[in-house]
């Protein structure tokens, strides 16, 4: 087994202070790995997604520990955060956040942008990734133009631009119909079998579940057992 | 990657921009700014119509400063001997002839000219009668004669002519002249237009009148024999006006003796700022920058919320906040320059248009510049409360 890229441990996060405060996760232990898809799955309001965002380094948890590549990033600053997310992380959001007045070529090259790249390297790079997509033709097509299916392989392709090593997606398959929710996640599996990314996932879609390396589900803000597995298990 | 054209040339990093290199900023400020083009349209309507007013305004007030002291600066004097207290330069009251004998024998005077300045009623040849200042000058002055004139008459001789005046064509019409030879009254007393100034305008809209010293004296409402009100002075080569001002004053008890930087000044302050006109236009000038100010606000503020999703977005990928801020001060400074272009174009056609009236605002290219700074200081501030938005952008929020 590869040594994880992401580590959380004793992972406790409370919103809020005093009556009107709330747990949304209690001691939760997870972790991502190179080459691997997880997917974070459970119902509404059981903490999966504020996992995310500590995983993604987008939060720092109340309690508990994370660690990027065996690092503590506890005394981290925001912006020295921000910096961590920019080298290693590519998100890809539910409702896809692309800039409505850019082309879908230039929502990626914000990517590159971000990343202090030469913009002419950039767009072309932008170009190639959204024809590696399937969008060699809408490449200069604004997301409103394109399709559900469309915008998110622009975000897929934006999420990919800085070659990150952790890719995070929230509810990736949402707005998708059957065929381009599977599209999507083979595409994800393949980035973690093939080039040895760590893939996190947050779904609720069932359809996909077959897909995925490991299963993390979450219940109330606890870690619960897959349905069938035994007591002791590791998820 | 079979089927997928996915390689690991994907992922290999692509070099950094060079250090001069723009950023993608200016491009998401351009579009974020021309994407709504009704908020656009408003943006840049509000600037110009801030730019346009504060170019009227201040166009106004340089056209203030040069016309309450035109006199002064135009008379070619290096001192201005004047009663006690005189305050500009149009609100003359009499001095004693002798004064000039005295100040001939002070040290460093190489000449004294008598000035003589008063109002005088001009009858049209409808039978209406303006107000008018007349001045009075020697026709074989050296300082204080008309000056800009048409068809390049010599002053000298049109003084010399036999009841000749000198009025400004602007005030043509006002004082219903139509050419040279027309005769008028002044106090009674009959006058003949001998030629035209160009450009000599009066702050009091009261237009001078050039003639000379003793048809002026004639014409004036004065008990002295030989009224005058100011004595031009104007010092040896090798003297100081400083210096012999204040020899001059020493000598003169009862006078105020000034150069004609501090007449010129003192003048400008009278009408500027004891008059309360300056502070009417300067007001003028403030409240359509407060105007500006709003209406870019507003807009740009309206613009941010529209995008904060966006720009939640690059925080979460990872951006700082300083590239929000980039978008958003250029988003700001694009539209104030796109909007300072169509307020002091408009603003340069009207001083085209009104070059012949008598009220006319100026524009420099200096004044131009100073505006266009403004108006981006202008939009730069109206940024600062979409800036306090972008910085309590939570990347969090992306996900919800």
């Amino acid at each position: 087994m590869t040594e994880p890229v992401i580590a959380a441990s004793g992972i406790t996060h409370t919103f809020g202070s005093g009556t009107t405060a709330f747990t949304a996760l209690h001691s939760v232990d997870a972790e991502i790995r190179r080459g691997e898809l997880l997917l974070l799955m459970g119902p509404s309001g059981s903490g999966k997604t504020t996992l995310l965002h500590i995983l993604g380094c987008l939060l720092h948890p109340t309690e508990g520990e994370v660690l990027l590549h065996g690092q503590s990033i506890e005394d981290l600053s925001e912006d020295e955060l921000g910096r961590l997310r920019l080298k290693h992380f590519g998100f890809v959001f539910q409702a896809y956040n692309l800039f409505p007045m850019l082309t879908a070529t230039e929502n990626v090259l914000v990517a590159f942008d971000l990343a202090r790249s030469d913009i002419e390297a950039g767009r072309a790079r932008a170009r190639e990734l959204l024809t590696l997509v399937g969008l060699e033709k809408r490449l200069d097509a604004y997301p409103g133009e394109l399709s559900s299916g469309q915008k998110q392989r622009v975000a897929i392709a934006r999420a990919l631009a800085a070659g990150p090593e952790i890719l995070m997606a929230d509810e990736p398959t949402a707005a998708l119909d059957s065929e381009n929710g599977l599209k999507a996640m083979e595409l994800f599996r393949m980035l973690a079998h093939e080039f040895g990314r760590a893939v996190a996932v947050v779904t609720h879609d069932p359809r996909i579940v077959h897909l995925a390396d490991r299963i993390v589900r979450l219940e109330d803000g606890r870690i619960v057992p897959p349905p069938g597995a035994t007591a002791g298990d590791k998820p | 990657m079979e089927g997928t054209g996915f390689g690991e040339a994907q992922f290999r990093r692509i070099p950094e921009a060079p250090p001069w290199q723009p950023r993608l900023t200016y491009l998401i400020a351009w579009r974020n700014l021309v994407h709504d083009r009704v908020r656009f349209a408003v943006t840049l309507t509000g600037i110009a119509f801030s730019t346009l007013l504060m170019g009227i305004q201040l166009g106004m007030l340089l056209n203030f400063l040069h016309t309450t002291s035109i006199l002064v600066d135009h008379a070619g004097a290096d001192l201005w001997i004047t009663a006690h207290g005189i305050r500009t330069v149009d609100l003359a009251t009499p001095l004693e002839e002798r004064r000039r004998f005295q100040a001939l024998k002070v040290d460093g005077v190489a000449t004294a000219e008598p000035y003589l300045l008063g109002f005088g009623f001009w009858k049209r040849t409808d039978g209406v009668r303006e107000t008018v200042i007349m001045i009075g000058i020697n026709p074989e002055a050296t300082m204080g004669k008309p000056w800009d004139l048409l068809s390049g008459a010599n002053p000298r001789d049109l003084l010399l002519s036999p009841d000749g005046v000198v009025v400004d064509r602007l005030y043509a019409e006002k004082l219903s002249v139509d050419s040279v030879g027309q005769l008028f009254e002044i106090n009674d007393h009959r006058v003949r237009v001998a030629g035209f100034t160009s450009g000599i305008r009066t702050f009091t809209q009261s237009p001078y009148v050039f003639t000379s010293l003793r048809h002026a004296r004639a014409m004036a409402f004065a008990q002295e024999a030989d009224p005058l009100t100011y004595i031009l002075v104007r010092v040896a080569d090798g003297y100081s006006p400083d210096t012999v001002a204040k020899e001059l004053s020493a000598h003169l008890p009862g006078a105020d003796v000034l150069t004609a930087e501090e007449f010129s000044q003192r003048s400008r302050n009278y009408w500027l700022f004891s008059t309360g006109a300056g502070i009417t236009v300067i007001s003028g000038a403030v409240l359509a920058l407060f105007v500006g100010v709003v209406i870019a606000a507003q807009t740009l503020y309206a613009s941010t919320m529209d995008r904060l999703p966006e720009y939640a977005t690059i925080r979460a990928m990872g951006g700082p906040r300083r590239y929000l801020y980039a978008i958003v001060i250029k988003q700001a400074l694009i539209g104030g320059f796109l909007g300072y272009l169509v307020g002091i174009s408009i603003t340069l056609v009207l001083v085209y248009l009104g070059r012949d009236s008598s009220a006319s605002p100026e524009m420099t290219w200096w004044l131009a510049l100073a505006i266009g700074i403004v108006i981006e200081l202008m939009c730069a501030a109206a940024s600062l409360v979409s800036l306090g938005k972008v910085t309590a952008i939570d990347p969090v929020k992306v996900f919800r």
